[in-house]
């Protein structure tokens, strides 16, 4: 029988942990005794969530990774508190001091300045097998003043603790560092209740992950959480006597000496990048890569057969992982050379995910595009604050890379379509496009979804399939996908929903069977791709010739996108019943007629007109609930003749019949009502001739009151504005009808000019975002964040978005013409009011009417006899 | 088949295409149909669940594989080759024989 063989490992970190695992679960242990040292006080602990300690009660607890800190399996032996000070390599022996002085035990000290205390208790001990798993430490740059009190560095629990304190008596902090590390301290500082800056060198976020717009994206989320970037500065000077007070900055470029600021801090955190903890090799003259890190082999070896290195300290093939992906990796491959396998680390894919301030990021693979001939596709949406890029081959067959920033969603597809490098679909934009189209785009069963455990999608079906698993947390259990970075568990949760889908358990949201997007998101592919007729964009993301749901809403988002008329020949035949004749249908087949009459304000020699036609036309005429007046029983064929009495006598259309602004209803106002403050038939009349002709997801109502008194009953529309001393109030989101809501104050004592330039935002902002047949309180209360969310767009401009809305409304006003004088003036358009393709002028014999109070009502045809077919 | 009882229409470039017309034959109102496969179908014009005669106003698509029709007044689908109601077996509407001959079309076997 061999002697046992003994493995000494040093450090306890993520990596180290995870190699003792790999070496009980395959059975290493059988043939080995395994000795880790670690010089933290606690047994590894997730060091990737590290941030979840604030907040948690039991932070160090809820983190840890070996909670109790001992192996079941009994030859796997765990030293803490201990520092592995040298390597003998020839008699094969480790140095171990233990306890460690204090200084080491002082996170901020010892990650600082990476020095080890004076030697406790020392003691020495053989090893077969040394594996070096001592991770990285912070980098801090030579700035003056570092070793000031109230500087830290952000990579221990002790570092955690020690800021804590700290900000308990201070009001701000800036973070030193823009980068992945430096964004999470940020979210921690402003946890703590501090006033936020972080300071980047680089022009942008994140330099080295993202791409400028994705930078400035980024920027806008982060901002709005409260934090203030500064980017492309340089720190000159950390201020203060002992204890920090401030950083002295200088823009980068800018001479030395050239004119500088002063951020006013107590708390300094620094992340400026990490280092490998190498110098024990390098003590004992292990190689190490330029950049850092122990050189070793693709088996993660050194150049000595005895010793390994695996995770941040190592530098296999010369380059340093800092994730712990690869790290878990290598921890493998080595058991798995221990053990005789053929395994091997070659590289790791750099991608990251994760959620910085609840903010989604993500970049993966050539996410600057160096490959030669890769082409980029971006979709960016600066309403909702997502940037998404996709890097393409030149023959746009291959997914290279990518970027996305606000909604990452799709994460979890398009990186193994980069590591796995299959084919990409036919559209490849859906891959950006919003909601979560990852899922329906199949992956293929062997797409590792979770690269931390390497775990595939098949694994996870087959979790669900074959071993019961019920959800997603059966599943994190049984196959440990989702249980390290956790960036993996959307994909995992569609996964699993997409099975229970599969066998009959979830509702689909496209819009109908011809469309499996909702009105939003085909609103952003028509966007994105500037499509202007149905054909291409059914060819290119639906299946069939459409349907009466999908084809009035695409109908509607071509009229919002660009203001052509409804009839054109490319729309005409997509436009819904009333649409389609310019009028609303009635129950016999007839038609009304509404001419607009803005705030419900009209001239007695216009009243006179309407009585004209109607007489002349036999129609009947009633006052509607919209202040305007309603003409009923003209026949298809009658509608130009009477629309053109009314044109000629200055009525336009009233759009009676489109999803689009009816009516904005007022009050009679300051102007004789005794008691109003404001002119509320002259702003009601302005806005409804601004807003007219706007096609939207559902109909759009407005009413102006002159006083608080409401007799316009403006709170019951999707827009409502009450007058006040100073200005105006604004409500939205109201309606009657079948579920009725009162509009809710958006903003208050509002000039005219900024009540318009809101309503401008808002009322776009629902178009580009609402679902079909959405009105805007059911909306605004889906709308994730609800009015606060609206407020924010409109009101604070957080996304930086208010000159965009109101310049498309702009456009929308500046396009305007009335829909029925263009079709009274292009005989193209006058062709389909025809009774009969064969008998023009013949009347609909199955249309007639009877008199009642003076007026004509509708015969209800005699049902005809279903018959079978012939 | 009734050669002398086809009726000529109009031209099939007078029916939009995925749109439709109505005709008057013999005082019957009939719904005529183009399918974006350039296909021509005949079927009553009367909507069996309002009465109004209407159906050619209705926004021609499909239905899985059938070309359908969806009525202006309340929405229902009509197989245009059949005349079938996609949503309420028991209702149909008649279906007409209809050809084109030198871009004529012709409709037989009305009443
Ligand atoms: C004519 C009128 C009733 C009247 O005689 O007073 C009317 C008639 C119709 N209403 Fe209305 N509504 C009329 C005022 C209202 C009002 C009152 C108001 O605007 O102050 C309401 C409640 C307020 C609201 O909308 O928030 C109202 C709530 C509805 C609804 C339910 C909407 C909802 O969100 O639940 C529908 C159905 C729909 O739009 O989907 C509807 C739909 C209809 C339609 C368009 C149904 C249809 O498709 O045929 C009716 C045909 C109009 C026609 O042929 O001209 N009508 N309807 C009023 C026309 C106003 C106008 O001048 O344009
Ligand atoms: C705040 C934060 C967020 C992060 N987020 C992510 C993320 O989202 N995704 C991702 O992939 N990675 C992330 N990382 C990086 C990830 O934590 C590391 O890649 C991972 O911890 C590396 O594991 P390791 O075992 O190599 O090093 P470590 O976990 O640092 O473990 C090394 C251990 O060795 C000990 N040690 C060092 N020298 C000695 C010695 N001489 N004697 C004894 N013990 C010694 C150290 O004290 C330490 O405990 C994050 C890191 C931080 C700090
Ligand atoms: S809302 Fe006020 S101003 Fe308008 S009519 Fe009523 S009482 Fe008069
Ligand atoms: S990818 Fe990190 S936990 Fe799955």
């Amino acid at each position: 029988m061999t002697k046992r063989q003994r493995i000494v490992v040093v450090g306890h970190g993520m990596v180290g942990h995870r190699f003792a695992q790999a070496a009980v679960e395959r059975g290493l242990t059988e043939t080995h005794d395994i000795v880790v040292f670690g010089e933290e006080p606690r047994a590894a602990y997730d060091r990737v969530g590290l941030t979840s300690w604030f907040g948690h009660p039991d932070g160090a607890e809820a983190l840890s990774l070996l909670p109790g800190g001992v192996y079941d399996d009994p030859r796997v032996r765990l030293v803490l508190d201990s520092v592995v000070t040298e390597i003998d390599r020839a008699a094969r022996t480790v140095t171990v001091v233990s306890p460690p002085s204090a200084g080491s035990r002082d996170g901020r000290q010892g990650a600082l300045l990476d020095q080890r205390g004076e030697p406790g208790a020392v003691t020495v001990h053989d090893y077969d097998v040394l594996v070096l798993a001592t991770g990285a430490a912070p980098f801090v740059p030579p700035v003056e003043g570092r070793g000031k009190d109230g500087c830290f560095v952000y990579r221990t629990i002790e570092d955690l603790e020690a800021i804590k304190a700290a900000s308990e008596a201070a009001t701000s902090g800036v973070v030193i560092g823009g980068g992945l590390l430096g964004l999470e301290a940020a979210n921690a500082l402003v946890q703590l209740g501090l006033d936020t800056h972080v300071v980047e060198m680089a022009p942008r976020l994140m330099p080295v992950q993202l791409d400028d717009v994705a930078g400035v994206t980024l920027v806008r989320h982060v901002e709005k959480l409260g934090v203030q970037v500064h980017t492309g500065v340089l720190t000159e000077e950390i201020e203060g006597d002992r204890s920090v007070t401030g950083l002295r900055v200088r823009q980068a470029g800018t001479e030395e000496g050239a004119r500088t600021e002063v951020v006013e801090a107590q708390v300094v955190v620094f992340s400026a990048g990490i280092r490998p903890r190498d110098a024990l090799a390098r003590e004992c003259d292990l190689e190490t890569a330029p950049r850092g890190g122990v050189l070793v082999d693709e088996q993660c070896r050194t150049a000595d057969p005895h010793v390994f290195a695996i995770g941040e300290c190592a530098a296999p093939g010369g380059t340093m992982y800092g994730l712990v992906a690869p790290g878990y990796a290598m921890a493998e491959v080595v058991v798995d050379a221990l053990l005789d396998g053929p395994g091997t680390f070659t590289g790791a894919d750099m991608s990251t995910k994760l959620k910085l301030l609840g903010v989604d990021v993500a970049s993966f693979g050539d996410a600057f595009a160096t490959t030669e001939g890769a082409l980029e596709l971006t979709y960016a949406d600066a309403v909702s604050g997502v940037y998404k890029k996709l890097v393409v081959s030149e023959d746009g067959r291959r997914l290279l890379g990518g970027i996305l920033v606000g909604d990452a969603s799709a994460y979890g597809i398009l990186r193994p379509m980069v590591s796995s490098g299959l084919a990409l679909p036919d559209n490849p934009e859906q891959l950006i496009l919003p909601a979560g189209s990852g899922v329906r785009l199949g992956m293929p069963d062997e797409a590792q979804v979770c690269s931390c455990n390497d775990v595939t999608k098949a694994d996870i079906l087959h979790a669900v399939a074959e071993q019961g698993c019920e959800g997603v947390a059966d599943v994190k259990q049984c196959t440990r996908a989702g249980t390290t970075c956790g960036s993996c568990v959307p994909t995992v949760k569609n996964l699993v929903e997409e099975h229970f889908a599969s066998v009959g358990r979830v509702v689909d949201k496209g819009l109908c069977e011809h469309f499996r997007l909702t009105r939003q998101e085909l609103f952003d592919v028509v966007a994105v791709h500037g499509y202007r007729r149905f054909d291409d964009i059914v060819e290119a993301h639906g299946t069939g010739r459409g349907c009466d749901v999908c084809k009035p809403a695409i109908a509607s988002i071509l009229a919002s996108q660009t203001s052509t008329h409804i009839l054109e020949p490319a729309t005409a035949g997509l436009q819904d019943t009333n649409d389609k004749y310019l009028a609303n249908i009635q129950r016999n087949g007839t038609y009304s007629v509404v001419p607009r009459i803005p705030g419900g304000e009209i001239t007695p020699e216009k009243l006179i007109v309407i009585g004209e036609v109607a007489r002349d036309y036999g129609l009947y005429t009633k006052i509607t609930g919209g202040q305007r007046i309603d003409l009923f029983g003209a026949r298809m064929e009658q509608l130009p003749a009477i629309w053109k009495r009314l044109v000629d006598a200055g009525f336009e259309s009233g759009h009676a019949y489109g999803k689009s602004l009816r009516t904005v209803k007022s009050c009679v106002g300051s102007t004789w009502c005794r008691f109003g403050v404001q002119d509320s038939v002259g702003l009601a009349i302005a806005l409804e001739l601004r807003y007219r002709g706007l096609r939207s997801p559902h109909k759009l109502k407005g009413g102006v009151s002159g006083c608080a008194r409401e007799c316009a009953e403006a709170r019951g529309k999707d827009f409502g504005v009450i007058a006040t001393e100073k200005g105006w109030n604004l409500y939205v989101g109201g309606n009657g009808g079948a579920t009725p809501a009162h509009a809710r104050l958006l903003a208050g004592d509002l000039d005219t000019q900024t009540l318009v330039s809101y309503l401008d935002r808002f009322l776009m902002y629902y178009v580009r975002t609402a679902d079909r047949l959405q009105r805007t309180s059911t909306w605004i209360e889906q709308l994730e964040g609800g009015l606060e969310r609206v407020r924010e767009v409109v009101v604070d401009d957080s996304l930086g978005l208010g000159a965009e809305l109101e310049a498309e409304m702009a456009r929308h006003v500046g396009g305007y013409a009335d829909e029925w004088a263009a079709t009274l003036a292009d005989p193209a358009k006058l062709e389909r009011f025809v009774s009969f393709v064969n008998a023009p002028d013949t009347p609909d014999p199955t249309i007639a009417f009877t008199t009642e109070r003076d007026q004509i009502q509708p015969i209800a045809p005699a049902l005809i006899p279903v018959g079978a077919p012939s | 088949m009734d050669v002398a009882r086809a009726t000529a229409l109009c031209a099939v470039a007078d029916i939009p295409l995925e749109g439709g017309v109505a005709a008057l034959v013999d005082g019957v109102a009939i719904a005529v149909f183009r399918t974006h496969d350039g296909s021509v179908h005949a079927i009553g014009n009367v909507d069996p669940f309002s009465g109004a005669s209407v159906l050619s106003r209705g926004i021609v698509g499909t239905r899985g594989d059938a070309p359908v029709v969806s009525s202006p007044m309340y929405k229902q689908a009509f197989d245009l080759r059949t005349g079938a109601c996609l949503d309420d077996a028991s209702v149909s509407v008649p279906s007409y024989d209809v050809s084109v001959v030198d871009g004529v079309v012709l409709v037989r076997g009305v009443r």
